[in-house]
């Protein structure tokens, strides 16, 4: 099966300076698959190069050098947007149209006219909660209206594939849970979801899939389960049996030493330590070994870990 | 370019514009300018019919005009400012499509607000051939509601068409400010067409006679579609004339939507 979504050394450099241009590469040879029917994850600080990412792959930039292909098609054919739902990063529409009219356009765009458009739109919008301003001109809207109506209209045409750009911006936390269904839903239903966020918990709950970008280039990406299990930063090991003098003799090699009762200790390990020759040792020593697990890093810390190193590199490289 | 996907843009562009505030503010401006005409023709003795059909005639040209360019101007500039064109993009619409369906939108509103415009006219102008007696009538150079000023109206709206196609074009790769400045500046320019034509009158044989010469072939001739005078006064306007000028508007208009659509067909929308 082709993949959803599949960029190949995407490039894209924008010409920078007034009187001499040169160019700033602000993404740099992308290259990613997306399966189908997964939720994917597109992370990455402020201006690491996530929208220019939905940009090239919604054709509204051309670039550099590198293919993007959507369902097996390059993203300039035109039946591939047939297939696809966008929203952007804070959308903005026509102030003096309802979000009715507004949705009855999009959706005609699509040839969807008639019973079908109307019955359509009035679907969506009670979907996104907002069917009680069907009839209400953009203007009036609040920001987290406007995003609304930006999902409803990017799911106007039912899309095999739904691109986010920071869906839950501008939303209040009923609204950020109201959309998380809403994903969820539309992973319930095989479609493919690819949403550029920065608020990682967003992440850790919807995607099966993540990349994180930084500095314009592919920081870390695999499945969400393989790089939390990857990233171990330590141990922590659960010890009884042992005196406290004898204890005190390890104390340098340990983080953190935590008495929990009846004589045991949670010992926390660093990930630079050899684990099993202290758990030798400790055992020698007299203790009898409860448990011994790995701690695993957040998404919050991969991510933080990734992004310093690419900014070290990017730094590094321009010195 | 599928025509249907132009007619929903031009739909869209339509509603959207009539609804402007802008819009309204400016055709209630121009009916009240119109009553104004009325007024003053009122203390004008004899020659009110007259400062009534040219007041209304220019007072038509003059917010028509604003509506061409303030509307015109942000038909895509603003779409890529606000970034609305994102959406619109993301569709199966081809970037030329949008072009069209925004100009044809813009043409339509214009088209429907002279309209209006005429109506309220038409209106005025009849209820001043209503009121005045035969024999004053009779010193009049055309009847009030002389359907012929029509032809001033036609052309009117066959250069506000060439206006927003000046205005989308400028507006596909300069800001709002910019592309207002240099349409108004064209417009101004484009009435100056005979001046540049006899300028070699002025200067003789020197080389500064070609540049005035290819920008008399350059810039659009807006003085061509002005017949208000002709008609005021009730003297001969022919149709091959305004067959001719519709054909040269027409023509001039196209080729700025077609250099627009390939300007836009090729831009980063940063």
């Amino acid at each position: 099966m082709s993949p959803a979504i599949a960029t190949d050394g995407l490039t894209k450099d924008f010409p920078v300076g007034f009187w001499r241009k040169r160019p700033y590469r602000a993404l740099d040879a992308l290259t990613l698959e997306v399966s189908p029917g997964e939720v994917f994850g597109f992370l990455g600080p402020n201006g690491a190069g996530k929208t220019t990412t939905l940009k090239l792959l919604m054709q509204l930039i051309f670039p550099t050098s590198g293919r993007a292909f959507i369902l097996g098609r390059p993203v300039g054919d035109l039946a591939v947007r047939r297939r696809i739902g966008y929203l952007p990063e804070n959308p903005y529409f026509y102030d003096y149209l309802t979000a009715e009219e507004l949705l009855s356009y999009f959706a005609s765009l699509f040839g969807i006219t008639g019973a079908a458009q109307r019955a359509r739109v009035s679907a969506l919008l009670d979907e996104v909660g907002l069917g009680a301003e069907r009839r209400l001109q953009l203007r009036k809207f609040s920001k987290g209206m406007v995003q609304r109506v930006g999902i409803a209209q990017a799911l106007i045409n039912d899309p095999e594939v739904v691109f986010l750009d920071e869906p839950m911006s501008g939303l209040d936390p009923l609204g950020r849970r109201d959309i998380r269904e809403l994903i969820l839903r539309l992973r319930e239903r095989g479609r493919t979801v690819f949403f550029s966020s920065h608020i990682l918990s967003d992440a850790e709950a919807l995607c099966s899939r993540v990349a994180i970008l930084a500095g314009g280039r592919l920081a870390a990406g695999g499945r969400l389960t393989d790089l939390l299990a990857r990233e171990v930063r330590g141990w922590e090991l659960v010890v009884a049996g042992i005196q406290t003098e004898a204890l005190d003799r390890f104390a340098p090699r340990l983080a953190k030493a935590t008495a929990i009762g009846d004589g045991r200790y949670v010992l926390q390990v660093p990930a630079d330590q050899p684990v099993a020759a202290l758990v030798g040792e400790l055992a020698s020593a007299g203790a009898s070994i409860v448990s011994l697990n790995p701690v695993h890093a957040t998404l919050e810390e991969i991510f933080v870990s990734r992004v310093q190193a690419a900014g070290s590199a990017r730094t590094g490289a321009l010195a | 370019m599928s025509g249907r996907t132009v007619l929903r843009v031009a739909r869209a562009v339509f509603k959207e514009s009539v609804r402007d505030r802008v819009l309204y503010n400016l055709v209630g401006f121009a009916i009240l300018l119109m009553g104004a005409s009325y007024l003053i023709g009122q203390l004008t003795a004899g020659q009110d019919v007259k400062i009534i059909k040219d007041l209304g005639l220019a007072a038509m040209s003059v917010f028509g005009l604003f509506i061409a360019i303030f509307i015109g101007i942000g038909l895509v500039s603003k779409e890529v400012e606000r970034r609305s064109v994102y959406s619109v993009l993301a569709k199966p619409v081809r970037r030329s499509e949008l072009v069209v369906g925004k100009y044809a939108g813009l043409v339509l509103t214009v088209a429907v607000n002279l309209a209006v415009m005429a109506a309220v006219y038409y209106a005025v102008l009849g209820y001043m051939g209503w009121i005045e007696t035969e024999a004053f009538k009779r010193g009049w150079e055309a009847p009030a509601a002389d359907p012929r000023l029509l032809i001033a109206v036609y052309l009117v709206f066959v250069q506000l068409a060439l206006v927003i196609a000046i205005a989308l074009f400028f507006s596909t790769f300069s800001t709002p400010m910019l592309s207002a400045a240099l349409t108004f500046g064209l417009f101004i320019a484009g009435h100056f067409g005979a001046d540049l034509k006899n300028f070699d009158v002025v200067v003789g044989d020197s080389p500064v006679r070609y540049v005035t010469a290819a920008l008399y072939y350059v810039l659009p001739d807006m003085a061509a579609f002005d017949v208000k005078t002709a008609v005021v006064h009730a003297q001969p306007v022919t149709a091959a004339y305004v067959a001719v000028t519709t054909l040269y508007g027409v023509l001039y208009a196209a080729a700025l939507v077609a250099a627009a659509v390939v300007i836009f067909s090729r831009r980063d929308f940063k």
